[in-house]
């Protein structure tokens, strides 16, 4: 199946010369919205894991200088990550990310959101990495977790929702 | 440094000099994509220019996609839950217009 059911797409740049992966991605939202859902515990938890798994967040406090955790869980298995938010301001956020599996590497995230007018934003995520390799196993970790298995399913969930 | 040599074909020299590492630790890491055979090195020229096989190509292509893949699911939860707040938010505006309980 295929993702035509949103009217936008993700564009995705790895930069060739620094390790560092770009995102934009506009949304039928206004910044604030955006933010209080990337703020909001209850609501992140409900967008951010992988199809098929369950993110239960441990410790959160957006806020500059706060800390953020949580765990993804599936059969039984369970991924780990956590972070600080470095600043979190009206419209953008900096934090950092870490893979519990990978507790020596850490990633620095920026997230922008752009105000397009009429209800619509632009997100601007930045993932600087410490090194090409780091980024090239980012990148490459999408193909551990099995994108293909639910795109119906996810069908199902946002007709729910709507 | 596979993106530096995704740009053209590089000598161990080359890819070591932009960044804070010796030619050594360069040499090692080519010596495994060697191993492995994402990269090859040409044998005849005094140069030995690194070259990174078509298949890298490939895979970085396809790591790029199955991640925009993925980004995109992501983001279309991110979508239905934007939708969701904003339903909330009329549901609300609904009741309080109507002076029901919720």
């Amino acid at each position: 199946m295929t993702t035509t059911s949103s009217r936008y797409q993700v564009s995705i740049e790895a930069d060739p010369t620094v390790p560092i992966i770009r995102m934009t991605r506009d949304f039928d939202a206004t910044p604030a919205e955006l933010m209080r859902a990337h703020t909001d515990p209850e609501l992140f938890a409900r967008w951010v894991g992988p199809i098929g798994m369950e993110t239960e967040i441990l410790d959160w406090d957006a806020t500059t200088g706060g800390r953020w955790r949580y765990v993804a869980r599936r059969d039984g298995v369970e991924f780990g990550f956590h972070g600080c938010f470095h600043e979190v301001g009206d419209e953008s956020i900096v934090q950092t990310f870490t893979f519990d599996g990978r507790r020596g590497d850490v990633s620095l995230q920026t997230l922008r959101f752009e105000d397009l007018g009429d209800g619509r934003t632009r997100l601007h995520a930045q993932s600087l990495v410490d090194s090409f390799e780091g980024r090239d196993q980012w990148l490459a970790s999408g193909m551990e977790t099995g994108v293909d298995e639910g795109y119906a399913k996810l069908d199902t969930i946002v007709a729910e929702l709507r | 440094m596979v993106a530096r040599l995704a740009e053209g074909d590089a000598t161990v020299g080359e890819l070591a000099d932009p960044y804070d590492v010796s030619v050594q630790a360069v040499s090692k890491h080519i010596r495994v994509l060697t191993d492995a055979g994402l990269v090859s090195q040409s044998k005849d020229a005094q140069r030995r220019p690194c070259h990174l096989e078509a298949e890298v190509f490939d895979l970085m292509t396809s790591w790029i996609e199955r991640y925009r893949h993925q980004a995109q699911e992501r983001f279309e939860r991110l979508d239905a839950v934007l939708a969701d707040m904003r339903s909330d938010t009329r549901l609300t505006d609904h009741h309080l217009e109507e002076g029901a309980a919720s």
